[in-house]
């Protein structure tokens, strides 16, 4: 169990925040603090006889396991993913710009399997919360006390008509979000674009998705890819926004317009792809007046996105509201847990919250509900809440990026306050991004950070 | 439970640095001892060597710089505001700081004989 809380001053606060700066990672400090697995094993671990299954080996199923194994002696702790590449997602768009090679994103899941857990190498074809069980594809049972669900989301490429994921990288279409192979394919074909120029097309899908940042970054080093090779006046750039905002904060969406408007990127609001013409290189996207056809040279595709089918079919999704439609699990926004099944929790993208699917949502979602677990087990209440943080390091060009930090009410969140400024364009946050994240990330997995 | 713990950093920077870490450190205290050592035996700091030894400091904050460079694919050039020229300068300074000490130490302790620290 942690350990009490001594009462926290303003100051005090603002002091950590300026100190966990300084290890120059959003995702490592500020904002929140978070119980690392070392202090827990230090504070002493709490027997149990509990058996926990946790659907899911990515960065949130690992990073839950860790810190449950640090946590917790004598407890049956079992991870079910048949995956056994891991995938360091937050790296794709680096891959995808020509900064670091396709193995820089690929390790192995085994790698971050904490001793003592069972890793199960199969997918989970079932879960059944109300008989607490999950069964695997290969016909496994397994009953729990209690379940994490940290599936991740489905990829819905099926859902661009005409899109064809195995032609990534070819005839100027590319599609950063599929692997690490499809970010470096995608590499090719943006090189080749910003050789000879044309029109470039980006944008993302309607629905919650993935680091909504990436689409936008993806455009800022495309043209700073073609200024540097001098062929930015053979290029138009159009993003094609899912809304009539570029980013969910207003303040960031706004940010975002003046340096479009700066770099000379076109955008067109409310406009969703729909299918693609790879042969013909035609996109067609839905509008509110209908369809509209653009042609292109380079294309970025990023999917729609939405819950696995082994969550979309459980009884775990939200069943109204904005996350029904697409399957995201139901669970309150403050603990993770699940509205109706109190033994369940619910991190990383699977999470029916609002903002951030990403490496940083993790980082500050995972520690809460694992407290929410444990002191159950433990036969307390935990008072952790989870505030929404997230960050995403939004690359303006090579070189370059803003530190943009927020949480659920679109608070600008500063882990420098005083030293980053969070709009401003900087290479101290470039440096953060290609130096420290991974790292960071890395320790995440590990329940270190 | 909201506070900063110095394991993370260390985390961090072992993954980070891998197993040079356990190479960096240590060489990092050898040098620090090395010159206070030599500031204990001498008596204090020798004026002329400090000189020369800061000649090659001003180099190994150049070195730094590129250093960092190289392992954020960019370079001081894309500075783009005041926490950027922080950095610039504590790189910089990190580089020139280190290399002086460790050639301050590494001159006294192989010139042999003791010197005065006024000399």
């Amino acid at each position: 169990m942690k350990p009490s809380n001594p009462a926290t001053t303003p100051t005090d606060v603002v002091r950590r925040r300026f100190l966990a700066g300084l290890g120059a990672l959003p995702l490592a400090g500020a904002a929140g603090g978070a119980l690392t697995a070392s202090r827990a094993h230090a504070a002493s671990q709490l027997k149990t006889q509990a058996k926990i299954v946790i659907a899911g080996g990515g960065a949130a199923g690992l990073t839950a396991a860790s810190r449950l194994a640090a946590a917790l002696d004598g407890a049956t702790i079992t991870v079910i993913d048949g995956r056994k590449e891991h995938w360091y997602q937050p790296g794709f768009t680096l891959v995808a710009s020509g900064i670091k090679p396709r193995e820089y994103v690929v390790s192995g899941t085994g790698d971050y399997v904490p001793p003592g857990v069972e890793w199960v190498t199969d997918t989970v074809a079932e879960i059944d919360p109300e008989g607490n069980k999950v069964v695997t594809t290969g016909g496994r049972n397994l009953p729990y006390d209690f379940l994490i669900v940290a599936t991740g989301l489905e990829l819905n490429y099926g859902g661009i008509e005409g899109m064809d994921t195995a032609r990534i990288g070819q005839n100027g279409m590319g599609s950063i979000y599929h692997s690490p192979a499809g970010a470096a394919a995608t590499w090719a074909a943006m090189s080749a674009f910003a050789d000879k120029g044309g029109i470039g097309l980006f944008g993302r899908p309607a629905g919650e998705m993935k680091c909504a940042g990436a689409p936008l970054k993806y455009t800022f080093i495309t043209d700073d890819h073609l200024r540097r090779r001098n062929n930015r006046g053979k290029a138009e750039l159009i993003y094609m926004a899912q809304s009539k905002s570029l980013f969910g904060v207003p303040i960031v969406a706004e940010k975002v317009r003046m340096l479009f408007q700066d770099r000379g990127v076109k955008v067109n609001h409310e406009h969703v792809l729909q299918s693609i013409d790879l042969g013909r290189r035609i996109a067609t996207y839905r509008t509110p007046t209908g369809t509209a056809e653009q042609g292109y040279d380079f294309i970025n595709v990023v999917p729609p996105m939405r819950a696995p089918e082994v969550v979309r079919n459980s009884p775990l999704p939200w069943t109204e509201g904005p996350f029904a439609a697409d399957g995201w699990m139901e669970v309150d926004r403050d603990t993770l847990r699940h509205k109706r099944f109190p033994n369940v929790f619910g991190v990383g993208d699977i999470a029916g919250v609002p903002k951030g699917k990403t490496a940083a949502s993790v980082k500050w979602q995972v520690p809460v509900a694992v407290d929410h677990l444990v002191a159950e087990i433990a036969g307390k209440t935990s008072d952790e809440v989870y505030n929404g943080y997230t960050s995403c390091p939004l690359i303006t060009r090579l070189g370059q990026a803003m530190l943009i930090e927020f949480d659920y009410k679109d608070n600008l969140i500063m882990s420098f306050p005083g030293v980053i400024a969070p709009l401003e364009e900087l290479w101290i946050s470039w440096v953060m991004k290609t130096m420290a994240l991974k790292p960071t990330y890395l320790s995440m997995l590990r329940g270190r950070a | 439970m909201k506070e900063l713990d110095p394991m993370v950093f260390l985390a961090v920077f072992q993954e980070m640095l891998g197993p040079m870490l356990w190479v960096m450190l240590p060489a990092a205290a050898l040098a620090v001892l090395a010159f206070v050592a030599l500031l204990v035996r001498e008596g204090g700091i020798v004026s002329r060597r400090l000189v020369r030894a800061e000649l090659l400091g001003l180099l190994g904050g150049g070195v730094a710089l590129v250093i960092m460079a190289k392992v954020s694919s960019s370079g001081f050039t894309d500075a783009g505001g005041p926490a950027d020229w922080f950095l610039i300068a504590l790189v910089y300074g990190v580089g020139l700081v280190a290399t002086t000490v460790l050639t301050y130490a590494v001159m006294g302790w192989l010139s042999g004989k003791p010197r005065t620290a006024r000399a």
